[in-house]
């Protein structure tokens, strides 16, 4: 543990990208494999269950540090990360604890069928022993989700300088389901297992956004063109009649989606595709509002998974006949991509279609089929080098999104909460509304969306000291302000939903523009939000209007 | 009913039966000055008091002012009210203010910190009736640790970042937080530059303190004569075409805000040492005690969430609005910057 915190410690004393890599590299030399399975881990959100209900958490925390609890939670709005607010809020120690990472991680996962007040026990006794940055590193193993700025990748680089591993093939073991309690640092950096294997994914390969015009990728015709489906990004495996279904955070998904189950005995042994995960009602692609009605759902009920299919839209093959074959170039797995699923694609009732290649003469013909993109329920264009081979990770040069404009509105800044990580102590977290007539004929102010990023940090910290000063209620942590400011907002797709006070959800909703020009009367009108619904609608929903 | 001896106005702190505003934000006529940070003492008043030590400071910051001196715990009377200044601990000169009438005794503390820093005069308790206290780190989350062991931490990165063959940018506030660095700082490890800012400000305060050698950075001041040193900058440097001469570098900033994890990361910072000139949460229930008041005045800061926290100890505390803004480089820098171009116009 001592050598994990100080490594953490190390990590977060500097943003050189070469300093984080050296020590890392240091760390991965010097400490037990154990403790190497579990930093790996850790560094790529592989996390023990959390044992303790933070609630109870806070309020031990509060009770140990003899503070009152409504002081604590301040506390907590303040420094925007728990884990922090704990190591900080206790009583200082210069202790320094020896225990091994592993060993805590051994006890972190024993406790979770404990009684309330064992655990309490545990915590409090740890906070004793430890130092604050092991504190820290104590309570995030158990709130989880270590964001240090340390990215996979980076760590999978650290980990190939001290192992003489190849990077890409450590990215490759790295993946998939293994238990970091069970499986031995050999087993997992070091050699091939046959067992493992079976539900192995690929790292997948991501697209940079465009960078300009489309004339520099040369001659259009080695170029493919696709829409760029906006679902769930996922690999299908199908190996010795099992289906993995893997999404694109390296999550196991299989169970969400039984509909798709059937495709182990109709997929060829030794398939692997990617492609995307998209809701299907009425035989027609959805919107991303009904597919988050799926993710959330480990179990699935019959009459959701009838009103919300799911299909799978194939677009790449990355195993073929039991083979890798992602060194072949993209036309030629497409080839095989296509005679593969041919006999399925007969039976239209399969929840299953490919993504078509597109091919275009001109460069303006491609940016026509981009103007299509929302009437096709697509996000925008994938453009794919014919000859490329399906690379590991995020690279430039071969694959490109090519997203369409967003659709923006003018909307009036309400409400703002304290935002989290960097932004801890700023109100970087906006609530927006529009104006609507209510029943007696007012005008009113309905919410619609929130939205915490888009602005410089210039620009967040005016607007966080006009909020301070402008504050005309609280709610918690929520500060309802004079509606003075109005700001453009962005969003990628927009549809009707029941769930919203508004009657709509945006998707991805962020800030575009601070429009201090515009006074808050000329801001946009919810009416003109639904105009920007597409006509088609979302059948499950439509007619709420 | 009785008007209280000191009262919240528009223009500052006032005490009508002097006619005399403590800090004011306003011009005025007759103004007390607690210590030289910009928020604090301002342009446009007529009459400046403040304690000798800092008469160097506000006059290189504001000019030929008409000020008079007094020394800690001298006592001056004005129209039967008795004023007398007291070590804050801040910077160097900065005082609290007790101000008492008929019996009765307000303090206000300007900002403090009651940590002995080794050669700014350290804070002594005044026992009163009406405590005006600051409150920016007023919040649980904020400890500091010794002055020792944080600037054991600085030398060993200075050290560790020279070795390297990089340079060590330290952002620190121009007065008080730079001299402070200064002072602590091992110049056995290497030789250290400054801002003009820094320079300008330290160079001041040269008369009253011994500090290290420092070197101006200038126009003609070459890149590899920098390098692996140690140089000393106020925070709106970061950022800016003048930290180019130093790369390679690595940044540093010394301030409260750096005990939050998030508040170093927003600002693109390397390291962050946690060392402030105010007091940390346990320093301000422990300065509020010693003083035996029952009436406490939070005036900056967590003010609500730090008043709440007292109300629910037993003391008469309420919040009452001023223009100061405790430690800057966080929430909003304006003084700062102010401070940081009248310094560089010089």
């Amino acid at each position: 543990m001592k050598e994990f915190a100080e490594l953490i410690k190390t990590l977060d004393g500097t943003n050189k990208t070469n300093r984080k890599v050296d020590a890392l590299t240091a760390y991965f030399k010097e400490v037990s494999d154990k403790d190497k399975v579990w930093t790996i881990a850790l560094l790529s959100h592989r996390r023990p269950p959390r044992p303790v209900n933070t609630t109870l958490m806070r309020s031990w925390a509060a009770e140990w540090a003899t503070i009152p609890y409504w002081l604590f939670e301040e506390s907590y709005h303040i420094v925007g990360d728990l884990a922090e607010t704990i190591a900080l809020i206790v009583p200082t120690t210069t202790n320094n604890s020896t225990k091994a990472l592993s060993s805590y991680l051994e006890e972190i996962i024993a406790l979770k069928p404990r009684t309330e007040e064992e655990k309490k026990a545990y915590l409090i006794e740890n906070w004793k022993q430890m130092d604050y940055y092991q504190r820290f590193v104590f309570n995030k193993l158990i709130t989880g989700g270590f964001r240090i700025g340390v990215s996979q990748k980076l760590m999978t680089r650290a980990l190939s300088r001290a192992t003489g591993v190849d990077e890409d093939i450590l990215a490759y073991r790295l993946m998939g389901n293994w238990d970091p309690s069970s499986v031995s640092f050999k087993q997992l950096v070091e050699e091939e297992n046959e067992a493992d294997f079976l539900s192995k994914p690929y790292p997948f390969f991501l697209a940079y956004a465009l960078e300009g015009p489309l004339e520099k990728l040369g001659n259009p015709n080695e170029w493919y063109v696709e829409h760029k489906w906006d679902g769930i990004r996922a690999q299908l495996i199908v190996r010795k009649r099992n289906i993995f279904i893997w999404s694109r955070g390296e999550e196991l998904v299989t169970d969400k989606y039984p509909e798709l189950h059937q495709l182990a005995d109709l997929l060829p042994d030794g398939t692997v595709l990617d492609g995307e995960l998209l809701p299907f009602p009425n035989g027609q692609i959805g919107s991303f509002n009904e597919m988050q009605t799926r993710i959330g759902r480990k179990k699935v009920s019959k009459a959701l998974m009838k009103k919300i299919p799911v299909i799978i839209k194939a677009y790449d093959l990355l195993e073929w006949e039991g083979k890798d074959i992602r060194q072949l170039g993209y036309r030629k797995r497409r080839e095989h991509l296509e005679a593969v699923l041919k006999p399925l694609l007969e039976n239209s009732t399969l929840p299953i279609a490919v993504s078509p290649a597109l091919q275009f003469n001109s460069w303006d013909e491609v940016a026509q089929e981009r103007e299509k993109s929302r009437e096709l329920r697509s996000e925008g264009l994938m453009l794919k080098r014919a000859n490329s081979p399906y690379e590991v990770g995020r690279k430039k040069g071969n694959w490109w999104k090519w997203k369409v404009d967003p659709l923006t509105i003018d909307a009036v800044l309400t409400y703002a909460m304290r935002g989290h990580g960097r932004r801890s102590n700023l109100f970087t977290d906006y609530t927006f509304a529009l104006w609507d007539t209510n029943a007696e004929g007012k005008r009113e102010l309905v919410t619609f969306a929130k939205a915490y990023s888009g602005l410089t940090d210039a620009e967040f910290r005016k607007i966080d000291s006009w909020i301070k000063k402008n504050t005309v209620d609280r709610f918690g942590p929520v500060r309802q302000v004079t509606p003075h400011h109005v700001f453009e907002i962005a969003f990628e797709g927009i549809a009707w939903s029941k769930r919203h006070k508004s009657g709509v959800a945006t998707r991805f909703p962020r800030m575009r523009r601070w429009r201090q020009d515009k006074p808050i009367d000329e801001a946009n009108t919810l009416d003109d939000l639904k105009q920007l619904i597409p006509m088609s609608g979302d059948s499950t929903t439509n007619g709420n209007n | 009913m009785k008007k209280p001896l000191l009262q919240f106005t528009d223009r500052g702190i006032y005490c009508g039966q002097a006619d005399v505003f403590l800090d004011p934000w306003k011009p005025v006529n007759k103004a007390i000055i607690s210590h030289g940070h910009a928020d604090h003492s301002r342009w446009g008043h007529k009459k400046y008091i403040s304690q000798n030590s800092n008469i160097p400071i506000v006059k290189h910051r504001l000019g030929d002012i008409s000020i008079s001196g007094k020394e800690w715990g001298e006592t001056f009377s004005i129209n039967g009210v008795k004023f007398s200044l007291h070590p804050a601990g801040h910077i160097i000169g900065s005082s609290q203010i007790r101000v008492e009438y008929k019996g009765e005794v307000w303090v206000f503390s300007g900002d403090y910190k009651i940590e002995n820093d080794g050669f700014t005069t350290a804070f002594e308790p005044v026992q009163c009736n009406t405590f005006i206290t600051e409150c920016t780190f007023g919040l649980p989350a904020f400890k500091w640790r010794p002055q020792e062991e944080v600037f054991q931490g600085i030398n060993s990165w200075w050290a560790q970042n020279r070795a390297e063959g990089l340079t060590s940018v330290l952002f620190g506030y121009s007065l008080g937080k730079a001299q402070r660095l200064l002072k602590f700082l091992d110049p056995g490890i290497g030789p250290i530059y400054t801002h003009a800012a820094v320079e300008n400000m330290t160079e001041v305060l040269r008369q009253q303190v011994d500090f290290p050698e420092t070197n101006l950075i200038t126009r003609d001041t070459k890149t590899q004569e920098i390098k692996g040193s140690l140089v000393l900058a106020p925070p709106s440097a970061h950022g800016s075409t003048w930290l180019k001469r130093m790369v390679p570098y690595v940044t540093a900033t010394a301030s409260g805000w750096m005990a939050f994890r998030g508040a170093r990361r927003r600002r693109a910072i390397d390291k962050g040492f946690v060392l402030s000139d105010h007091c940390d949460w346990d320093g301000l229930l422990q300065a509020i005690d010693a003083t035996g008041a029952n009436q406490i005045i939070c005036t900056h800061g967590y003010t609500d969430i730090f008043s709440r926290f007292l109300r629910e100890k037993g003391f008469d505390a309420r919040t009452e609005a001023t223009l100061y803004e405790g430690e800057s480089g966080e929430v909003n820098s304006s003084a700062e910057q102010q401070q940081d171009k009248l310094e560089n116009a010089e």
